[in-house]
């Protein structure tokens, strides 16, 4: 379960969140839906650590931990970026084995097996030599999910998993968001979007945030 | 005439031999220098980037043969004295470290902030981010420019003759004073056309190799 308390954020003397307290279960789907500009990425990049929060406390089972703190042993939480940021230089199977091989230190078969394993889950089977540029914008997606999954983390966010996709591959993102649940993973996932329908088709609760005057 | 290019031929290999050694050590040195270099020059800390920078500035700003004469007439005054080979080693890494260090600068600002981010929710250590996600990429973006320094370096090595080294153009010189002849200079002409060429060639080889990905 992870919970976040208070947490307040600004940049400069302009408030983005202000003191906002969330609780999300375990296996739960989290929908955070608002405006452009209310801070919804905000809050993602504060739960990635990617933002220092100006107050606030972030809580992993009742046990507190601090998401800027990225020390190479805490892979709690996972993202897929809105545009993805998969690594150009290396194939699709490189991009999910880099951080397995290099941060958990896993054996190189085991991770390539998983690895090829996630990639047929999703569609993927056939494409892991294969370079970024030589996907399409929903495999690069798919990619950077798998990219996320290898690292097994706990609490798996998005962010605007659906704007860059047609309706077509819009519904096969809620499918895959939505299957990752059914599994035994007992993982946590919040989705950022700003597509109110897309998070009511996923979402087991909905965080409504708005932008503060 | 083929009588006489055979026996000069000898005495422009040996300088050749200097031209190709002053610029293999610059360039082997010089580049991952130049790479640490161009990473001090997006460093937060900023009295290192105004350090970097004014060594850049001086560097960039003022003729390598100064910089030559500099090192092996002038250093001796204050009691630092190099060998002639060693001045120009010295020297050209010298110079050639702050220019790549600008080119490596603008490369690592071209990497876009979200490969550094993306890395770093992975859990990659700084050095492991820089070593397989942003030298790969710098490399890509920086091999024009390197392949147009390299190929300058190759020409401006003619410059240790200021010092009184025996490299490839101080051997022709000496040749076409001594013979009055222009062919020693045409030999050496054409010996650093093909040195260019070869560079040229590895270059492209390179560029190739690296546009696997995009």
């Amino acid at each position: 379960m992870l919970e976040i308390k208070n947490l307040v954020k600004k940049f400069d003397d302009r408030t983005i969140i202000n003191n906002l307290s969330v609780r999300v279960e375990d296996n739960e789907i989290l929908a955070v839906v608002g405006p452009s500009g209310a801070g919804k990425t905000t809050l993602l990049r504060c739960i990635t650590g990617l933002e220092k929060v100006n107050s606030g406390k972030f809580f992993w089972n009742g046990e507190e931990f601090d998401p800027s703190k990225m020390d190479q042993k805490n892979s709690l939480v996972g993202v897929v970026f809105q545009d993805y940021q998969l690594f150009p230089n290396l194939t699709v199977l490189d991009n999910i084995m880099l951080a397995p091989k290099l941060v958990k230190k896993m054996d190189n078969e085991v991770i390539k097996k998983t690895a090829l394993d996630l990639l047929s889950r999703l569609g993927l089977e056939g494409k892991e030599t294969l370079y970024p540029y030589q996907l399409s914008g929903g495999q690069k997606q798919r990619v950077a999910l798998v990219r996320a999954l290898a690292m097994d983390p706990k609490v798996l966010c998005y962010d605007e998993p659906t704007s860059a996709l047609d309706p077509e591959l819009r519904d096969e993102v809620a499918k895959i968001i939505v299957d990752l649940k059914s599994r035994e993973l007992q993982m946590t996932q919040i989705v950022v979007t700003h597509d109110m329908e897309f998070a009511e088709k996923i979402a087991d609760n909905i965080l409504k945030v708005e932008q503060l005057s | 005439m083929l009588d006489y290019m055979s026996q000069i031929l000898p005495a422009l290999l040996s300088g050749t031999k200097m031209t190709l050694s002053i610029f293999f050590w610059t360039l082997i040195i010089s580049i991952p220098l130049g790479a640490i270099v161009g990473l001090g020059l997006i460093s937060k800390f900023k009295p290192l980037v105004w350090i970097i920078n004014l060594y850049v500035w001086l560097m960039r700003g003022t003729p390598l043969l100064l910089q030559l004469i500099f090192v092996f007439y002038g250093l001796p005054i204050v009691g630092i004295i190099f060998q002639r080979y060693d001045a120009a080693l010295f020297a050209f890494i010298l110079n050639y470290t702050a220019y790549f260090a600008e080119i490596f600068r603008g490369g690592f600002q071209s990497v876009p902030n979200g490969q550094f981010e993306s890395a770093r929710v992975l859990r990659l250590s700084y050095p492991q981010t820089i070593r397989y996600i942003v030298i790969p990429q710098v490399f890509k973006i920086v091999l024009p420019s390197i392949g147009n320094e390299v190929i300058n370096l190759i020409k401006d090595s003619s410059l240790v003759y200021v010092i009184g080294l025996g490299d490839l153009l101080r051997a022709g010189n000496v040749a076409t004073a001594r013979d009055v002849t222009l062919v020693p200079l045409i030999m050496v002409g054409a010996i650093y056309l093909i040195l260019t060429a070869v560079c040229t060639i590895v270059l492209k080889v390179l560029e190739k190799r690296s546009s696997v990905w995009r």
